[in-house]
């Protein structure tokens, strides 16, 4: 065993010109692309759950076929692709937010629907009889309620999110581990410096599961 | 936009397309070339699969034994350090950290690298499944074991164990299919499986929209073939009288 690591390269002056600006990008891929995802996949859900053919069949689709496909090759997909749809150059940073906000919107659709699916049908009824229109009904009873079962669930799939974000790597695009790895091989110390991306990446991830787990038991005690 | 199919018929060195998409005597189409990968792709994929049934398995059994708390706890942090670090970090992890601790790894190809890297992170969430699965299950199968006489060993051999990972077929099936999805990131350290060439044959023939379609495709096949195997394994293994025998599949 030759545990001979070198940490002296290691210093602040490193973490703020090479780390900072790509752990930022990640956290803002993952905030922006939790909030898109959320979003068009609530859109989803309810397309899937309109019981009209038409609404359902297409978000079926859309949703089975992305979350059958690697998101390493949406990556790319969405990469080579965007810049022919609007004509001109787009950054691999910005590239990246579209496609994680597409992918992520098919797995939060799925936890949508569950939660939707979980809200007692009375309550439905309730809101239609006091003359709730469906829009309504689903605005003011059923969404939030959905959300609010939902919420671990969904700020787990948060934190898959932005594991996931690692993978813009794929594009060159300058998030945290991309920091880690330009550093690394500028200072000559590539080991040093991807073990201290996955140090880094666990303490992040693991506080928010720890966050998530807390919120669970107090949600389930109110419940 | 038009196509030009004729890309995977092209020989990868002369770029010339050839009267067979296969090439001969040595040469390589690109259609050779994408099988390969598809080869690689699965051969990561299987491989991993294996490592992390045997280990999840092992681990997510630990983790639900009675009386011995440290076990338990050695087991809980396996599984939070394999699910809380992203894949593609540990394969770099995997790549070139582990190598420089343990010279005698530094021959090991990096295939072999990202197979324990793909196998080790699956295991923390099948031992995640295996642990549920076990709890599921009654608390009166345990004392049934139990109380005919059986050892620990025992009560999970025969009575535990063949009841639990029946049940957990479904999520299985999903975590084999996220498998074959997360082998795509071995193209971060060279392997020459499907994204990897995805990636390259996209730089050479400027055609990517084909030979993303090409290999997107296979992707998804692949995913199919995995389920129809498994949703036949779920109907076989059905315990009967416990699980409704509904139509079955997904």
């Amino acid at each position: 065993m030759n545990l001979a690591l070198d940490w002296s390269f290691f210093s602040w002056d490193l973490f703020s010109n090479y780390v900072w600006k790509g752990l930022k990008y990640s956290v803002m891929l993952t905030v922006i692309a939790t909030i898109g995802g959320i979003f068009f996949g609530t859109l989803l859900a309810l397309m899937r759950l309109s019981g009209k053919k038409w609404l359902d069949l297409p978000a079926t689709i859309y949703v089975n076929g992305m979350r059958s496909i690697p998101l390493v090759m949406m990556i790319l997909w969405f990469f080579l692709l965007m810049p022919m749809l609007i004509g001109r150059p787009i950054g691999a940073e910005t590239s990246a937010v579209v496609t994680f906000i597409a992918f992520e919107a098919a797995y939060f659709s799925e936890i949508m629907r569950a939660g939707i699916q979980s809200i007692p049908r009375g309550q439905v009824f309730a809101g239609q009889a006091v003359g709730m229109t469906y829009s309504q009904n689903m605005r003011l009873v059923v969404l939030p309620q959905a959300f609010r079962n939902m919420l671990p669930v969904l700020l787990t799939q948060t934190i898959i999110l932005f594991q996931d974000t690692s993978l813009v790597y794929a594009i060159g695009a300058y998030d945290m581990l991309k920091g880690f790895d330009i550093a690394g091989k500028n200072y000559g110390r590539p080991v040093e410096s991807y073990l201290t991306a996955a140090v880094t990446y666990f303490v992040l991830c693991y506080a928010l599961s720890w966050f998530v787990k807390r919120l669970h038991k107090k949600i389930a005690i109110i419940r | 936009m038009s196509w030009d199919w004729q890309v995977f018929c092209q020989d990868t060195i002369t770029q010339e397309v050839g009267q067979s998409c296969f090439g001969k005597n040595g040469d390589t189409t690109y259609l050779d070339w994408m099988l390969s990968a598809w080869g690689w792709t699965v051969s990561v994929s299987l491989l991993s699969l294996l490592i992390a049934l045997i280990l999840g398995s092992l681990i997510g059994t630990l983790r639900t034994l009675p009386d011995r708390p440290w076990i338990v706890r050695l087991g809980n942090a396996w599984v939070e350090l394999f699910r809380n670090i992203p894949l593609l970090v540990q394969v770099f992890v995997w790549y070139h950290v582990i190598p420089s601790i343990f010279p005698a790894l530094k021959r090991v190809d990096g295939f072999i690298l990202v197979v324990f890297a793909i196998g080790l992170f699956t295991s923390a969430r099948i031992a995640e499944q295996v642990r549920s699965g076990i709890q599921a299950l009654p608390r009166g199968q345990r004392y049934a074991g139990m109380a005919v006489g059986f050892t620990t060993f025992q009560t999970y051999r025969y009575v535990l164990l063949p009841m639990a990972f029946r049940i957990i077929i479904p999520p299985l099936t999903s975590e084999t299919m996220n498998v074959f999805k997360n082998s795509s990131v071995a193209f971060a350290v060279s392997v020459a499986e499907l994204t990897m060439f995805a990636m390259q044959a996209q730089e050479e023939t400027a055609r990517g929209v084909e030979v993303y379609l090409a290999v997107t495709a296979l992707y998804v096949f692949s995913a199919f073939v995995v389920n129809r195997i498994m949703t036949f394994i779920e109907k076989r293994s059905r315990v009967p009288g416990m699980i409704a025998a509904s139509g079955g599949g997904h």
